[in-house]
C-alpha cells in the first residue's frame, strides 16, 4: 500500500469516526445530568439502612457486596496467576541477596523522604481500611496504601527489609484470611438463614459512629488484608526477579 | 467555579495524555505515566469522587509505574548481559 492510499483510507476512516463521535456526544444527557433512578434512592436511604455514613462504602460492601466479592478474587487470582508465571525456572539460579552488583546505588535525595513517610502512609493506610463506614474509600484504598508503604521502604534501597517484613508465607497467609475472611461473613448470613452478605451485625444506634455499619467496616478490614498482600506479593514477585533471579 | 477546575483538569489529562505517549525513553515515559496518573486522580477529585481519587492515586502513580520500572529493569539488565 502506496503512501498516498494510506493516507486517503485513513482520513475516510477518520472522518466516519469523527462523525459516529459527534452523533454519540450530542445524544448523551447534559453535564452532570444523572437519568437513573437508583443514585437518589441510594442517597436517600442508605444512612437510616445501613448507619454508615460513607455512603461508597455502604454501596460496595453492601448493597452490591456480592459483586465486591467476585473483585476481590479477581484480584487474588492475579497475584497467585503472577506468582506461578514468575517462579524461578529450573535454568534460572538465585544470586546471593548481599552480591554487589544487587545493590542499586539510592541517593539520600530518595532515600529520606521515602523512609520519612513509610510510618505515616501505614497509619493512613490502617485508618482508611478500618473506617470504611465513615470515609468515602475503605478496604481497596487502605490496602494499596499500606502496601505503599513497604514499596517505599523498597524504594529506599532496601529490598532485603522488604522482603524480612513481607515474607512469603505470612503474605500467603493474610491474603488467604482477607479473602477468605470477606466470603466467610457471606456464608454467615446464610447460616443464620439471612441472603448472603446480609448485614447480620447490629448496625450501631449512631450512623457515622465507628461502630455503627454492621458487616461493612468487618468487610472492609478483609479486604484490606487482602488487597495489602496481594500488591506486596506482585511488587515482591516483580522485585525478586530483577534483583535476585538470573539466568544462568 | 468547580466546572473551570473541571475543564482545567480535562484538558490537563489530555494533554498528559498525549504527553505519556509521545515519550520515546522508556524511563521518561514511566515518569510521565505517573505524573499522569496524579492528574487523573485530580481530576477525579473534581468530579467528587474522593474513593476513585485514593484508588487512582495509589495505583496509578505509585504501584503501577514501580512495576513498570522492575521490569524494565530487568530486560536492560538482560541486554546487558547478552552484550557481554
Amino acid at each position: 500500500m502506496s503512501p498516498r492510499q494510506r493516507l486517503v483510507l485513513f482520513t475516510v476512516a477518520m472522518a466516519g469516526l469523527a462523525a459516529c463521535f459527534a452523533w454519540a456526544v450530542a445524544g448523551l444527557p447534559g453535564f452532570g445530568n444523572y437519568p437513573g433512578p437508583y443514585g437518589p434512592v441510594i442517597l436517600h436511604d442508605a444512612v437510616g439502612q445501613t448507619h454508615a455514613t460513607g455512603v461508597v462504602s455502604a454501596v460496595n460492601f453492601e448493597y452490591r457486596g456480592f459483586d465486591t466479592v467476585g473483585e476481590e478474587f479477581i484480584l487474588f487470582a492475579a497475584a497467585a496467576g503472577l506468582s506461578v508465571v514468575l517462579r524461578r525456572l529450573r535454568d534460572e539460579r538465585e544470586s546471593r541477596p548481599v552480591d554487589n552488583s544487587n545493590r542499586l546505588p539510592v541517593p539520600d535525595s530518595v532515600r529520606v523522604p521515602a523512609l520519612i513517610f513509610t510510618g505515616p502512609t501505614v497509619l493512613i493506610g490502617w485508618w482508611l481500611a478500618s473506617h470504611a463506614q465513615t470515609n468515602p474509600s475503605g478496604g481497596f484504598q487502605g490496602g494499596i496504601m499500606l502496601a505503599s508503604a513497604l514499596i517505599l521502604i523498597y524504594l529506599a534501597g532496601e529490598f532485603i527489609a522488604f522482603r524480612r517484613l513481607s515474607p512469603v508465607a505470612l503474605l500467603d497467609a493474610v491474603e488467604a484470611v482477607g479473602a477468605g475472611g470477606f466470603a466467610v461473613i457471606g456464608l454467615i448470613a446464610l447460616a443464620m438463614g439471612l441472603p448472603y452478605l446480609d448485614n447480620f451485625v447490629p448496625l450501631g444506634t449512631i450512623p457515622g459512629a465507628v461502630s455503627s455499619g454492621g458487616t461493612i467496616p468487618l468487610i472492609s478490614f478483609f479486604v484490606g488484608l487482602e488487597v495489602a498482600a496481594a500488591f506486596v506479593a506482585i511488587i515482591g514477585e516483580f522485585g525478586e526477579q530483577t534483583l535476585l533471579v538470573r539466568r544462568s | 467555579m468547580i466546572e473551570i477546575l473541571q475543564a482545567v483538569m480535562l484538558v490537563m489529562v489530555a494533554a498528559g495524555a498525549l504527553a505519556v505517549t509521545r515519550a520515546r525513553d522508556r524511563v521518561r515515559q514511566v515518569l510521565l505515566l505517573s505524573g499522569y496518573g496524579l492528574l487523573l486522580a485530580i481530576l477525579f477529585f473534581t468530579f467528587q469522587a474522593p474513593d476513585v481519587t485514593l484508588s487512582e492515586l495509589t495505583v496509578g502513580t505509585v504501584v503501577l509505574p514501580m512495576i513498570l520500572l522492575l521490569a524494565i529493569f530487568k530486560v536492560r539488565r538482560g541486554e546487558r548481559g547478552r552484550e557481554e
